[in-house]
């Protein structure tokens, strides 16, 4: 077996007094497909801004080593120039950038125009179109994608990648994450989608802050289904 | 003649073509101080162009209905280490009339001077003008550009003026336009300028609504580092029926860089509605988040967004 590319131990993190992941452990290996479900504010989008070192998301306790390294430590610019790519949950606006130079931002491995086209958008229409608020949020996380797809990661963190897509692009962006890993890729997914979730390798269920349950999709995602509660934090979802 | 050399040498170093400027086929206007250097008129277009000693004095003129395709270039600039330029502009557009100016202010140069604008505009019933102003300054600092305007949008008629400093030392400038706009026109203003080490930005802009469903955008992008200061005021009042005016006013402060944005916006008319929007500091932590994530180093983070919003 492989060695981990990702590797959590005992990870938490802290906002002031509130302890947003406690006791964190995931493994993520070269080319495999992890998905990571859980109730709306379990922490799912707090360890993706964890791993991409976003401002504010720091660990209090435990370790991340990342190829090895001690990931905790790099820059967010550093992370991503070592292969780790986001896709944002909540993409932002940027004002006077057009999509061919964002997806042109970075040391990127495809073409701009190639990437559109696998999340099913026209480049001859979007390259030259504004990052700006003009775009709709299913667009813009289409182009989340795509920005990550360009960027050849070796580690891909897509944070709810299908949200907001229309039905009739949904198997393309689906398509898009096991290209990831043809391409060389592992993908931490995190999703709402019981399908897209069952696709992956593996599957964590996130819940108050601690990974409850590890294991074969289906049976990680049967689990969440039925045990699942938004408040939980130290009860049965953690026996 | 030298001052045409040092022009084309100017557009050069700008990255712009002279021969497009000089065409036959099209109006321009060159001035190097207070000396008309060329100035040609084309069929649509009345161009009056007199030096004196003080001053510039030009008169354009275009046609009712006329279509002026290609841009009428107005260049203005100093060519020596220290000067002054006084420019009197008085432009008027016919009845449905289109046409598009280009002002370039090239002042690379010099290492002081004053350039001043006094333009008085009108626009008739369902004309269109579309003024594009850019500046070229050096590193000096020294530069004082003081451009003011009076401009009236007749009714139906559409006034769509941009403004760019963000090459070069901007020194200082106190940008004053005043628009008035009468039933069912439009005036979009747009500002964008960079400021560096002491430079010292001002600008007003104010657009009154006058007419039944006139319709209003004063648009301000600033960027401000180092010790360099700006002061922001976007005005836009509503006074008719189903006026429609925004104020958008975004400005980046970098370092000791101080920066102070007013929108005024007043109604005096129940049914005219004017908003406005003001966002001043640094620059968006999201935003910045967004390209380090893509292997964006801080700074290199920080300049493209400062730059993509001055674009």
């Amino acid at each position: 077996m492989k060695p981990p590319l990702l590797e959590l131990s005992d990870v938490t993190v802290e906002t002031g007094s509130h302890r947003l992941l406690e006791g964190i452990n995931l493994a993520i290996r070269p080319g495999e497909i992890h998905a990571l479900v859980g109730a709306n504010g379990s922490g799912k989008t707090t360890l993706a801004r964890l791993l991409m070192g976003a401002e504010g998301y720091r660990g209090s306790a435990g370790t991340v080593r990342y190829e090895g390294a001690d990931l905790l430590a790099l820059p967010m610019h550093e992370r991503a120039r070592r292969g780790i790519a986001i896709a944002w949950q909540e993409p932002v606006a940027l004002e006077g950038l057009s999509i061919a130079d964002y997806l042109g931002c970075g040391p990127v491995k495809q073409p701009a125009a190639v990437c559109l086209e696998q999340v099913g958008l026209d480049p001859a229409e979007y390259l030259p179109r504004a990052l700006d608020l003009s775009l709709s949020g299913g667009e813009r996380r289409r182009i989340e994608l795509a920005a990550v797809l360009s960027l050849g990661p070796r580690l891909a963190v897509l944070d709810e990648p299908t949200a907001g897509i229309d039905l009739s692009s949904l198997p393309l962006i689906e398509a898009a994450i096991p290209a990831l890993r043809r391409a060389g890729a592992a993908v931490l997914l995190i999703t709402h989608e019981e399908t897209l979730a069952r696709q992956a390798d593996l599957a964590s269920q996130i819940c108050g802050g601690r990974i409850v349950c590890s294991g074969e999709p289906g049976r990680v995602v049967e689990r969440y289904k039925h045990r699942v509660c938004s408040t939980c934090y130290g009860g049965r979802c953690h026996d | 003649m030298t001052e045409l050399r040092a022009l084309r040498d100017a557009f050069a170093m700008i990255g712009e073509d002279p021969a497009a400027v000089l065409a036959a086929d099209t109006a321009h206007l060159i001035a190097h101080g207070h000396q008309v250097i060329s100035s040609q008129s084309i069929p649509g277009i009345r161009l009056e162009t007199h030096g004196e000693e003080d001053c510039i004095k030009v008169r354009l003129d275009i046609e009712p209905g006329a279509n002026i395709e290609k841009p009428i270039h107005l260049c203005f600039g100093l060519f020596e280490r220290f000067g002054t330029q006084n420019v009197d502009l008085v432009l008027t557009l016919g009845a449905g009339a289109r046409a598009t100016v280009w002002s370039h202010c090239l002042f690379t140069l010099p290492q002081a001077a004053r350039h001043s604008m006094t333009a008085r505009v009108e626009l008739g019933p369902d004309a269109e003008l579309r003024s594009n102003e850019t500046h070229y300054h050096g590193l000096s600092g020294l530069i004082e550009v003081i451009p003011h305007a009076i401009v009236r949008v007749g009714p139906r008629a559409r006034y769509i003026a941009d403004f760019a400093l963000v090459q070069g030392r901007v020194g200082t400038l106190d940008i004053d336009y005043a628009v008035a706009v009468e039933e069912g026109g439009v005036a979009e203003l747009t500002s964008k300028v960079y400021g560096h080490l002491s430079d010292r930005i001002r600008i007003r802009e104010t657009v009154s609504l006058d007419g039944a469903g006139a319709r209003g955008l004063v648009k301000t992008r600033v960027a401000v580092e180092d010790d360099a200061s700006a002061e922001i005021v976007g005005a836009t009042h509503g006074n008719a029926p189903g006026a429609r005016g925004h104020v958008d006013c975004m400005e980046i402060v970098r370092g000791r860089a101080t920066a102070r944005a007013v929108p005024e916006v007043s109604v005096s008319h129940p049914e005219a509605k004017v908003t406005h929007e003001a966002a001043i500091g640094s620059v968006d932590a999201r935003q910045l988040e967004t390209l380090m994530a893509r292997g964006l180093a801080p700074d290199d983070a920080v300049d493209r967004i400062v730059l993509g919003m001055l674009r």
